[in-house]
């Protein structure tokens, strides 16, 4: 195998994306993505088994295209690389089974990919090298996470998540109750423009001492979120105005849950860097496109002295680029193929950058 | 002429079979849970130890089901997958006909005219067919559906689908464990491929919609 410059591709299906990137080495030659997202509009959320549904349907057409914009062949593909986990069990079977498929029929080494490491790994492709003291911030509708990354391809830490909904899914349930339909993210982002951030004041999770503890002696929750009593007081608030006759200030109060959402993230994200030695940090997943994510994160990073980076937003969402990116850095490190006997790994931890 | 047979509408099976319905190499696993690993593995063995290349393989059949959801994607991915790779055709075949070749014979052996072909739909139901047995030939009446055990037409069912509700369905005792194999479901797509006859698109036959229900509106607090 060509471990100096390999071509790798990868493919992602771990949500609702079934996406097929192709890299050489560090540099990229297609990302080409299918979302069923249109499909989970009517349930103001994704649909574990229609998501599964549109994956099986959606990969070959996706597969074909991508061989085609890349100008390549299976036959000169170097190895192939699938997310194995996190993300939906369903959805990640299809990716998993089409992707032993290939190894089977071309030969081909195959890696099994950590999908939240590859929204790192994403970063390798528009500058070259990771900086060192390397953190990552993922916000997305499946997940949100920090990660101390010492080396993308085995030594990556957790440091912390949520621990219930994603950020992304707070947007959307929020977006439901205030009649915005879905994705939740960009409407609410849009009219939380026109509003107040300082209306209604919406509560941080996990901010209290109990749950934060200090430097020396960090609380269980210090680097967690959790928005489920978040989506509660949006709630609560809309049926307070209900109740009083008035009409609901959809604008301030998109305006104040965003608020609360991007202020939470950032300050335990920027807490998180500054305790553990974080210089530079690394801002992914689809929820990096809100605007007043992007500004906060970056004015909080500036005045602690971290170096912020945002992938272009194509491949801040799931994508396959993303998994070959991460494939490729693995082989280059002489990382060894995960064989095709593995099973997907719903709850796949960070630590495990490759199975 | 060889193809190569894939289906996981219950268990996960694979097999080689030639022009004349010959098996050259089979692999099936009882276990109805576990197919996204082991089928690859699978077909890999049969391919290696059958000392097969894909120049030999002349087309490729999958069970479309029905089927459990993930268990029957995991082989219609794979089988679609394989064929692009390969650059070969592939066609479906709905997956009760596997336990209908062989129920064909055996009811024609009996003197049984119609029969239900059923497999475990899980919760509480069968995937069923009904099949005319014609001098020992399948032929597909109606179906397939998915129902409760109780409201499958009263004739002699094969199947482990019947062998699972013995009270609701007259299961034929040799089949009450019988479940779809890549096996027998390569034998009738022979047959059906050298006599120049259609077969199906690859479409999963799900027969059920996503649990998903559309969320009503919200109640305003008045
Ligand atoms: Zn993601």
């Amino acid at each position: 195998m060509n471990r100096s410059e390999p071509l790798v591709l990868g493919i992602e299906s771990s949500c609702d994306e079934t996406g097929v990137g192709i890299v050489r080495g560090d540099k990229l030659l297609t990302n080409t993505v299918s979302s069923s997202m249109e499909e989970h509009v009517r349930f103001g959320g994704v649909i574990p088994e229609i998501a599964s549904r549109a994956h099986l349907d959606a990969f070959v057409p996706t597969l074909r295209q991508a061989l085609d914009e890349a100008g390549v062949t299976l036959d000169e593909v170097d190895a192939l690389a699938v997310t194995s986990g996190p993300g939906l069990a369903g959805a990640l079977m299809v990716g998993v089974c089409a992707a032993k498929a290939l190894a089977v029929a071309t030969g081909k080494p195959l890696y099994a990919i950590n999908h939240l490491v590859a929204h790192v790994g994403v970063g390798l492709l528009d500058g070259g090298e990771l900086p060192e003291n390397l953190g990552a911030l993922l916000v997305s509708g499946g997940h949100t996470e920090i990660l101390r990354v010492k080396s993308i391809t085995d030594d990556v830490e957790l440091l912390g998540s949520t621990i219930d909904d994603a950020a992304g899914e707070a947007y959307d349930k929020v977006a439901r109750i205030l009649g915005l339909g879905y994705p939740g993210g960009p409407v609410i982002d849009r009219l939380a423009k026109e509003g107040n951030p300082k209306a209604i004041r919406f509560p941080r999770g996990l901010s209290q001492p109990k749950y934060m503890g200090s430097a020396e002696q960090p609380g269980r929750h210090r680097y967690d979120w959790s928005f489920s009593g978040l989506k509660t007081a949006v709630a609560r608030a809309v049926e307070q105005f209900e109740a009083a006759g008035q009409d609901v200030p959809v604008a301030d109060i998109a305006a104040s849950f965003q608020e609360a959402v991007v202020d939470v993230i950032t300050a335990k994200a920027v807490l998180a860097c500054t305790e553990h030695g974080i210089t530079n940090l690394l801002l992914g997943g689809g929820v990096a496109a809100n605007s007043r994510l992007r500004e906060l994160t970056a004015e909080r990073c500036a005045a602690n002295g971290i170096a912020l980076r945002v992938p272009p937003i194509n491949l801040c969402t799931d994508n396959g680029a993303m998994v070959a990116a991460l494939g490729s850095q693995i082989i280059m490190a002489g990382g060894e193929p995960s064989g095709i006997s593995f099973a997907p790994h719903s709850s796949m931890p960070v630590t495990s950058v490759h199975l | 002429m060889l193809i190569l047979s894939i289906d996981t509408s219950a268990i996960a099976s694979a097999a080689l079979i030639t022009g004349d319905g010959e098996t050259l190499q089979a692999f099936a696993t009882e276990d109805t849970r576990t197919h996204a690993e082991v089928l690859a593995p699978g077909i890999q063995e049969i391919l290696t130890t059958a000392d097969v290349t894909a120049a030999d393989i002349d087309a490729l059949v999958v069970g479309v089901g029905p089927g459990p959801f993930t268990g029957l994607r995991s082989g219609i991915a794979t089988a679609r997958s394989l064929a692009f790779a390969w650059n070969k055709p592939l066609h479906g075949v709905m997956s009760l006909d596997a336990i209908a070749v062989e129920a064909a014979l055996d009811a024609w052996r009996l003197g049984i005219d119609e029969f239900i072909v059923a497999t475990d739909a899980r919760r509480k139901e069968v995937y069923w067919a009904r099949y005319r047995s014609t001098g020992g030939t399948p032929e597909l009446l109606d179906g397939p559906h998915v129902a409760a055990p109780a409201d499958v037409p009263e004739l002699p069912a094969y199947g482990k689908g019947a062998g699972i509700y013995p009270d609701q369905l007259h299961a034929v005792a040799d089949f009450s464990g019988t479940q779809p194999t890549a096996e027998a479901l390569g034998r009738t797509a022979v047959v059906k491929l050298t006599r120049g006859l259609p077969l199906l698109e690859t479409t999963p036959l799900y027969l059920r919609e996503s649990d998903a229900k559309v969320p009503g509106p919200r109640k305003r607090a008045l």
